[in-house]
């Protein structure tokens, strides 16, 4: 791998990042950035720059990394192009989880607590389900499991939306289309803290991710515990996009996209594709939130709508790319 | 150096046993071929030995020591597979796939040194693929690929080398190839063990057959002693003929019409 490639992804990254600071309904030029990040200048720009605008990129910077990551990782040890956390009731379990928040009157600040309790919950069942059908480590039948989950949960979501009060319906919904809008340095701090230990233990296992992409069969012949792995990876990837959700909602498309994506400019092992994800990914999210904040000021549109309506044409170039 | 004694496997679910009471060796310095119908048990011989089934009886022993005491990843450095089929989600480059032979040596910790680049090219190089290492795996041919498997086990190391039906969809050349290759590296002194449904190819080549029927072994021995028409007629439940090959003198099977012509 060229290490223009690295330079290329960073220095995207920064400048989409730099550009989510300075545009707004208050636009700031560079030197106000500046001069903001450090202190000083127009008490009113220091405190857009510090207290909306810069936690908001971080947070969408996070959410894209992890989101990245684990489609990254889920995609290699289940060597399925299709696989991503979403597809495997984390999306479904976490959504739950907040409805259920919502509907029942708990504090908002409950909320990510509980989505991130459906998340997990989602994903032991979808294991308890592979494993009651007797493949413990068989990704397709961990695949179909995830997706069944998914289903029921939104089944149940729609059961419990059915009968809400018209306001947990609209907090719902609101929270499934995803949103960095309401970003806090704390948030920030907590999922940074989970995609660090997540982040790096995926990295860590990338090397078994690589075998794992061989096949069953092959990666057993080089030595490694099949069913673990994949369980492991499974696992962790699950978290890091549970993780994700409680902090931002359901922000779709990006870990199924980006990848792909990634994977196209030439990274292939799975330590790179890894942290390439992880860029692109925040970058994609980033993208994404400042757009839905630029394309009808001052109204914003769904962070995960914007990633979705970015990811398909992508994706679809994918596949013509492929048929 | 591998030794399947009493071996008995079943997979989950399944009615009978997959393999019943297998007893053989396979040795260093020689071919030792696992041969038999389809359903016979021949790829569960691998499946085991790649730790994917475990045993319901006997033992599988490796210089006399049994697998269930050799950690996976310290068998994985006495015995390269290749095994029998490989669809990629997502191509790698044909170096970067036969680097992933060294993953049993390189684990996650270590990076790879001087040595395990040395292994990589002198593998490229015996499996005749070293001017392939730039290209991506799916614009091989199905020879090409063949070999390029063959490349990543020779990397991956070990004085054992198993093979699942090696020179499936290969051409006559690509097919002889392949076998004048594990020829080559069986008399440098690896254990080379190989399950294969071409007869007439293998008895050429290998020292030992090893004959399954239904999950047992119904004969082994040379190739001349298990390749006889009345066992293999019985085995195979089709009327043939053994005939020797005129040229080089290894036995050769030849099924005959179900109904000859008047």
């Amino acid at each position: 791998m060229s290490s223009w490639r690295w330079v290329a992804l960073v220095l995207v990254l920064v400048a989409v990042s730099a550009l989510a600071v300075a545009v707004g309904t208050i636009h700031l030029p560079i030197s106000v950035i500046w001069n903001g990040l450090r202190g000083v200048g127009d008490a009113d720009a220091v405190m857009v720059i510090r207290n909306l605008r810069l936690p908001r990129v971080a947070l969408a910077v996070l959410v894209g990394a992890g989101l990245g990551l684990s489609g990254a990782s889920l995609q290699g040890a289940m060597r399925n192009p299709l696989a991503e956390p979403y597809l495997l009731g984390v999306s479904g379990g976490a959504a739950v989880g907040a409805v259920l928040a919502s509907g029942l009157g708990l504090a908002a600040a409950l909320l990510p607590i509980a989505a991130f309790a459906g998340a997990i919950v989602a994903v032991l069942a979808a294991f308890f389900v592979a494993h009651a059908a007797g493949a413990r480590g068989d990704p397709r039948v961990l695949l179909m499991a995830g997706v069944v989950v998914g289903a029921f949960a939104n089944a149940a979501i729609m059961v419990i939306l059915a009968n809400a009060e018209p306001n947990t319906v609209r907090n719902a919904l609101w929270w499934m289309m995803g949103s960095v809008g309401e970003a806090t340095w704390s948030q920030s701090r907590w999922l940074a803290a989970y995609l660090l230990a997540g982040g790096g233990a995926l990295f860590v296992i990338g090397r078994e991710i690589d075998v794992l992409a061989l096949g069953e069969d092959a990666a057993a012949g080089l030595g490694l515990d099949v069913d673990a792995a994949i369980r492991r990876v499974f696992l962790i990837a699950s978290l890091v996009a549970a993780a994700t959700v409680a902090a931002a909602g359901l922000v779709g498309f990006v870990g199924l996209v980006v990848p792909h994506i990634v994977r196209a400019a030439g990274l292939r092992r799975h330590r790179s594709l890894l942290v390439g994800s992880a860029l692109a990914g925040a970058t994609l999210v980033v993208g994404a939130d400042l757009l839905g904040r630029i394309i009808r000021p001052p109204a914003e549109l769904p962070l995960g709508a914007v990633t979705a309506l970015i990811g398909v044409p992508f994706f679809l170039a994918k596949l013509r790319r492929l048929t | 150096m591998i030794e399947f004694r009493g071996v008995a496997v079943r997979y989950p679910n399944a009615e009978r046993d997959a393999l019943s009471g297998v007893s053989f060796s396979a040795e260093r310095g020689v071919i030792t071929a696992v041969v038999g119908p389809n359903g016979s048990g021949k790829s569960t011989v691998v499946r085991t030995l790649i730790g994917r089934i475990g045993l319901s009886r006997g033992t599988i022993r490796l210089d006399g020591e049994s697998t269930r005491d050799v950690p996976r990843p310290v068998r994985a450095r006495r015995i390269a597979f290749v095994t029998q089929r490989e669809e990629l989600a997502f191509p790698v480059l044909v170096d970067e796939y036969a680097a992933l032979g060294r993953f049993p040596h390189l684990g996650l910790w270590r990076a790879a040194d001087r040595d395990d680049r040395r292994a990589v090219d002198r593998a490229l190089d015996e499996a005749g693929v070293t001017p392939l290492r730039a290209r991506r795996l799916d614009e091989l041919s199905g020879g090409e690929w063949q070999r390029v498997r063959l490349a990543r086990a020779l990397a991956q190391g070990g004085d054992a080398l198993v093979l699942d039906e090696p020179t499936a969809f290969l051409d006559v050349a690509h097919e002889m190839s392949v076998f004048e290759l594990l020829d080559r590296l069986a008399r440098n002194g690896r254990a080379v063990l190989l399950v294969s449904h071409q007869l007439n190819l293998v008895a050429r080549f290998a020292a030992t057959l090893v004959l399954l029927r239904d999950g047992s072994v119904v004969a082994t021995g040379t190739p001349d002693q298990v390749m006889q028409a009345p066992i293999l007629e019985r085995v195979y439940d089709w009327p043939l003929v053994v005939t020797h090959d005129p040229l080089v003198g290894a036995p050769a099977l030849v099924p005959l019409r179900a109904r000859p012509a008047e």
